[in-house]
């Protein structure tokens, strides 16, 4: 097999969004709008979502996408699994696409087990035969053998999950698609489903894999490309690339501070955010302020929420204000002031998102600020390295001996 | 191993069949889906495609059988009202259905690739189960009242495909349109209604005054009923040229239907 599994080039992918803010969504409204203003022409904004980008994969490689939120991951791999067209370029596939945008796609609710296995089979692209040889080992590890003649609505959500993984992971498409769908289930399951990724990779199938976890692309994949604002910029080995993320904060930080390049609708935005020390000993209390604007037209009141992320873009907790009974009233601007006690982050370079919900997220600054964590470990005792580099943060512990 | 080369698509393309072939196992899933699903909770299940037919040629049976009087081309009210149904539901089943599906299906368009027409044309594998079911009671109305009508119900497939294809094309075309314009939606169940008020469904040509006869002949869905008529139940055969003409229009009809879908489809993943 000479030729890569994936070979692009040139592709470019643009969507055109409506200046003028007026969307029929009706054939009505579109005649009557066309009626009103005969000679107006509608005026479209062009938004590149990835710009000739280049790259091939060869066979057997596992290949990680990564960039920051809009850097146009999900919009490649959208097109490589051809969910939707490009613009302009070509892509050159070696072999069928199995995609997994999301788990269970096509499962329904009312259909058994059974049935969703091979209904989700057949859309992932398995042929109806490649279901029956392999049904049994998906049964098996999806471990829901027991509720196979059940309908999947009344399975727990981590059953269905699994059974969705389950099918998917047994694709036996040349190249393999996968988005995000390792963050869930539970520890045991997603064990196995890295090992099962890695086994296909081995097979000398090819794997492609979009995340923002940084920690799954450098266990699953053996190369990665880095998208920033839907350019390629980097393509090579996993570490080069996760660099490349990490140094990429200070761009996003000061582009994100544009309240309308971030995400959410915007009825409400974030004025200010400010983290009270930017560099703290490993136990301090972390304080962070804000300021959101007011809207008089919102209705009820809303909740705010914060992300503290480590470098690589994981996420170590996540402070919800409903957790806590803070409502703020939207009609008036709001100042606050997050207060984290007892957590002990490790040494190191964090940053925190944060978040206006209602009933969806209204503005979701990510990217609001970092902050640095001196490598001062908060022990009484010093000694190798070796004893903080693993786990995700510290802990307050003592041994007693009996 | 199979090469696929994705490029940007031109203004106006044509499915692949090969890319349609290659896939027939999910329009297989599909259609087996629905079929499982239409009848999963209800109680009687299947007999709602008994029911149907045989209360909706009842009740024309004796609106314009008895209240209105009209002729029957000499069968009784009932079975020719039941035949035409029968033809009519093919048409309007298709049509329908097929409209809905993309929207009803959007979760599945904007996440995995499969060829998108394959969701409007799996609506038509379980309008045929319906349809082979209430041909089925149909036979055992010909029994019942000792019609029979020759070698002409040999050619019944063939107006049921000509049926699927009128059918498919205004829904097909509807459901790519369906996704961005909802008003569709509610639109083409009145838009047949009229269709079939126009049409010789539920009475026959030979009550319609002469000096309207003409709207009625220039109707391509006349003469597919009057085509299942004759093979259904014996009557007069339809002209030569309207036999011709109809499989001309549903052919172009069909081949439109697919390009205007093909032609919205790019945006399908977009607009969802």
């Amino acid at each position: 097999m000479a030729d890569p599994a994936v070979a692009v080039k040139g592709l470019s992918k643009s969507y055109r969004i409506a200046k003028s803010g007026f969307r029929p969504t009706t054939a009505a409204e579109a005649v009557i709008n066309r009626v009103k203003h005969p000679l107006h022409k509608p005026e479209y904004e062009d938004f590149e979502a990835l710009k000739d980008v280049d790259f091939e994969v060869p066979w057997g490689e596992a290949l990680g996408i990564i960039g920051r939120n809009g850097a146009g991951k999900s919009t490649l791999l959208k097109l490589l699994t051809r969910i939707t067209a490009p613009s302009t370029g070509r892509i050159e596939l070696g072999g069928r696409v199995g995609s997994l945008l999301e788990v269970g796609t096509g499962f329904h609710p009312e259909l058994t087990g059974r049935e969703n296995v091979y209904l989700n089979g057949t859309l992932l692209g398995m042929r109806r035969k490649e279901i029956q040889r392999r049904f049994d080992e998906i049964v098996d590890f999806s471990g829901v053998e027991k509720f196979l003649e059940t309908p999947v609505k009344r399975y727990s959500s981590g059953m269905y999950v699994r059974l969705a993984f389950a099918v998917a992971a047994h694709l036996e498409t040349e190249i393999l698609a996968i988005d995000e769908v390792l963050a869930v289930g539970d520890a045991e399951f997603q064990a196995k489903s890295l090992a099962k990724m890695r086994d296909v990779a081995r097979d000398g199938r090819t794997v492609l894999y979009v995340s923002h976890q940084a920690q799954t692309v450098s266990a699953l994949c053996t190369r990665a490309i880095y998208l920033d604002q839907g350019k390629l910029t980097y393509a090579g080995n996993v570490e080069d690339a996760l660099a490349e993320y990490r140094n990429s904060f200070t761009s996003f930080h000061v582009a994100q501070q544009d309240a309308s390049r971030r995400a959410g609708t915007g009825e409400l935005r974030f004025t200010e955010a400010a983290i009270a020390e930017e560099t703290m000993e490993p136990t301090e209390d972390k304080v962070i302020e804000f300021a959101v604007n007011a809207n008089p037209d919102l209705v009820g009141s809303y909740f705010v929420s914060c992300h503290i992320n480590d470098m690589n873009g994981n996420i170590v907790v996540q402070c919800d204000s409903r957790l806590v009974g803070l409502w703020l009233d939207p009609t008036v601007p709001q100042r606050g002031a997050l207060t984290i006690k007892d957590l002990w982050l490790k040494p190191g370079k964090y940053t925190y998102d944060l978040y206006v919900c209602k009933t969806g997220i209204l503005d979701a600054w990510e990217g609001a600020g970092a902050f640095e964590i001196l490598p001062n470990p908060p022990y009484p005792e010093v000694t190798s390295d070796e004893a903080l580099t693993h786990g995700m943060v510290l802990a307050d512990f003592q041994y007693e001996r009996w | 191993m199979s090469k696929t080369v994705i490029t940007p698509p031109g203004r106006w393309d044509l499915p692949s069949v090969k890319e349609l072939w290659e896939a027939r196992e999910v329009l297989v899933s599909f259609g087996r889906r629905d079929v499982l699903l239409r009848y999963r909770q209800t109680v009687i299940g299947i007999a709602w495609v008994i029911l149907q037919p045989l209360a909706s040629a009842g009740i024309f049976a004796i609106v314009f059988g008895q209240v209105a009087d009209l002729p029957s081309n000499g069968v009784p009210y009932f079975i020719f009202a039941f035949a035409g149904q029968l033809a009519w539901n093919v048409f309007s089943g298709v049509a329908s259905r097929s409209s809905s599906s993309l929207v009803a299906n959007q979760s599945l368009v904007s996440k995995v690739f499969f060829p998108r027409m394959l969701v409007p044309l799996s609506t038509i594998l379980a309008v045929l189960v319906d349809y082979a079911v209430a041909f089925g009671l149909f036979v055992v109305l010909l029994f019942v009242y000792g019609i029979n009508p020759g070698w002409p119900i040999l050619l019944v497939p063939f107006w049921t495909l000509l049926a699927v294809l009128l059918g498919a094309a205004i829904g097909v075309a509807s459901s790519a349109v369906m996704v961005k314009y909802r008003d569709v939606g509610y639109a083409l169940p009145w838009v047949i209604q009229i269709l079939m008020y126009a049409t010789p469904v539920a009475y026959s040509l030979e009550a319609v005054p002469a000096n309207l006869l003409w709207i009625f002949n220039i109707n391509p869905l006349t003469w597919l009923l009057e085509g299942f008529r004759w093979s259904l139940l014996g009557q007069a055969a339809p002209e030569a040229w309207q036999v011709v003409a109809l499989v001309v229009v549903s052919g172009l009809a069909f081949t439109g239907g697919a390009l205007i879908f093909q032609k919205l489809e790019r945006g399908f993943a977009d607009v969802i």
